[in-house]
């Protein structure tokens, strides 16, 4: 088996704060192997995004990472400081961000934007960066990408701004991508677009791709694997055909019957009853048995089988079994 | 994949003149007429030992018999006419003014420029690294607030005065007037540039910028800085108005200019003496100078503030 791009085991990021810890990502673990997308799925708050951001070194004082391991193709990264950490972050790891009208910084040419990345960690002249800038653009489709180079973030609609992220993120041909919702800010039709160009770039390169974001569509459309997070634990991780077809994880399956989909008719959406709990009031057990339907007494006690020690694909006590759904 | 050709790209200074800006800067007359009379004072004060008639600071062109002339009046004794009439000593009061102005704009202007570099340096890094830094330069700002400032700039002035040798005093007081004015103003620049890090540093930009690996203070300046340096414009030209005054004031109470380099102040400190003899236009003159000269850049000021903030408009 080749080294996975990034491999995360058992990772736990804590914040203290007034009232005790809180544990937004708890013993979470999970490979992305080169040329993957690994989608990771869930209600906000679920720990997608701090599980991001703590494979970056992105997370905010007081946050910081409790326990566990994060390897980038083989090396140790999560106790990295200062330098080694900044310089590893910009070369190896490139970030999509949700946002494309806040990504880019407003008053900088684009291609300035796009050569001080490539000039901070390539090895080349002005001259080249700006050839490749001008081809990167073109790579993530800007039309008549030579004059678009000079121009300014906000000559640009949001589909056009958050393709030029895209090229941004992939510029300095990083082996991994972090794409934090990247298609939350955009509307549906260029939604597809952004998804079909990050996964084609992604493919022609052989990068990996961590996909954030709540949008079982997305999922569906891009990812080769699914992670589905719950109250900062994995719940289920599979095959995305598999865990979207057949869920086993009793909330992937309440995720799953609440999507809208055009196939299903004019029945009401099913909803999962209850909210995800606090983080500074997580019930005991498992945490999502309150709004369980298939809980039952274990469930209350243990926090339940771990998909890392073998549990198989959901972490849970009473799996869906296909015989019981059909 | 079709390939678009723009059209030409027009000139810089054609797009300039074409901007929001420079439109609403003709649609507003005060805009138009402070904006005048302050560069006809600045070209006045620049352009002073051309424009000037007599040079008031080179004793061998005064003549005694010359003072107290009124103005636009011969003058009993020798003839000579002054446009704004002449001081005690005989000279000119319009070129004084001329000559004063200069004082007064570049003790102004390098004294905001001083404190904006300071301001603009220590906002930055007090939003930007926040904890201790920030508390230590923002509580040191917070208490010299709770000073006036002119009593501030009076108190440096006094020590830099106090340390400076004697027969360097009158060539160093300009210099410590810059330092005393600028030290007494940094804290507004400071102020405004921390909260406007504040903003611009948790937007996913900075977080980019992060990301690629730049340090701490290539991103200060490169990326957050240009992001709020608009407020700062605002409160660079108001603070200008604040400087020439805080000059004059000091001048007037005789601790700023010495009566050798006069400023605007230190000509008002010199007419007010006269001023109930009867020879006015001693004091008037320079009153009325600052007073346009204060005003206007005020003005433009408010109006910058107005036209940078769309959301006045």
């Amino acid at each position: 088996m080749t080294t996975p791009t990034l491999s995360i085991r058992d990772l736990t990021v804590d914040i203290p704060t007034r009232h005790g810890v809180l544990r937004p990502v708890n013993g979470v673990s999970y490979d992305i192997a080169p040329g993957e997308i690994l989608g990771v799925v869930g209600e906000s708050g679920a720990g997608k995004s701090m599980a991001g951001n703590a494979v970056i070194g992105l997370l905010n004082p007081p946050a910081h990472i409790a326990s566990g391991e994060i390897h980038l193709n083989g090396t140790r990264i999560d106790h990295l400081k200062g330098d080694a950490m900044r310089r590893l972050r910009g070369k190896d790891i490139g970030m999509v961000f949700q946002d494309p009208l806040t990504s880019l910084n407003p008053l900088l040419k684009i291609g300035d934007q796009l050569t001080e990345t490539m000039l901070a960690h390539l090895d080349i002249s002005a001259q080249d960066a700006r050839k490749r800038a001008i081809a990167a653009l073109e790579e993530v489709g800007i039309p008549g990408a030579a004059q678009r180079v000079d121009s300014y973030p906000h000559e640009f609609s949001g589909g056009m701004r958050q393709r030029v992220v895209i090229a941004l993120a992939l510029c300095a041909e990083p082996s991994l991508i972090i794409a934090d919702e990247p298609t939350t800010a955009l509307d549906v039709s260029v939604q597809a677009q952004i998804i079909a160009l990050l996964k084609k770039l992604c493919r022609e390169r052989g990068t990996a791709v961590m996909l954030i974001t709540h949008d079982m569509g997305v999922i569906a459309e891009a990812a080769d694997r699914v992670a589905v997070m719950y109250a900062g634990q994995l719940a289920e991780l599979g095959p995305v055909r598999e865990v979207l077809a057949a869920p086993v994880h009793p909330y992937t399956d309440g995720l799953m019957g609440s999507t809208p989909l055009a196939s299903r008719g004019k029945d009401r959406l099913h909803q999962i009853p209850g909210a995800m709990p606090r983080l500074d009031a997580l019930p005991t057990g498992c945490a999502f048995h309150p709004r369980c339907p298939r809980a039952q007494d274990d469930c209350t006690q243990d926090p339940g089988p771990r998909i890392a020690d073998g549990a198989g694909r959901a972490a849970c006590f009473h799996p869906i079994t296909r015989e019981a759904v059909a | 994949m079709t390939d678009i050709t723009p059209p030409k790209d027009p000139s810089r200074l054609s797009l300039a003149l074409q901007s929001d800006f420079v439109y609403q800067f003709k649609r507003s007359p005060v805009a138009v007429v402070s904006f005048a009379i302050t560069l006809i004072l600045v070209l006045g004060a620049v352009f002073a030992p051309l424009i000037a008639p007599y040079n008031p600071f080179d004793p061998a062109s005064l003549n005694l018999m010359n003072g107290f002339s009124r103005p636009m009046t011969p003058n009993a004794f020798t003839g000579d006419s002054f446009w704004l009439g002449t001081d005690d000593q005989g000279r000119d009061v319009f070129s004084t003014i001329l000559y004063g102005m200069r004082i007064s704009l570049f003790v102004g202007a390098a004294a905001v420029a001083f404190a904006m570099v300071l301001g603009i340096t220590l906002g930055l890094l007090a939003g930007y690294v926040g904890g201790w830094t920030e508390t230590i330069i923002m509580r040191i700002a917070d208490v010299q607030l709770t000073f006036p400032s002119i009593l501030v700039a009076m108190l440096i002035f006094g020590v830099a005065k106090g340390v400076t040798p004697v027969e360097y005093r009158d060539q160093m007081a300009i210099w410590v007037l810059i330092i005393a004015i600028g030290l007494s103003d940094w804290v507004q620049f400071a102020r405004v540039v921390r909260g406007a890090t504040l903003v611009e540093k948790n937007k996913e930009y900075v977080a980019a910028a992060k990301l690629i690996g730049r340090t701490g203070p290539a991103i200060m300046v490169r990326h957050i800085l240009p992001n709020v340096l608009s407020p700062v414009l605002v409160i660079a030209t108001i603070s200008l108005a604040l400087a020439i005054i805080a000059e004059a004031t000091l001048s007037f109470l005789g601790v700023g200019a010495p009566p050798t380099q006069p400023s605007l102040g230190t000509l008002i400190r010199i007419g007010q003496g006269f001023l109930f003899s009867g020879e006015w236009w001693i004091l008037l003159f320079p009153a009325v100078t600052l007073l346009a000269l204060a005003l206007s850049v005020n003005l433009l000021g408010d109006w910058l503030r107005d036209a940078l903030n769309p959301r006045l408009r």
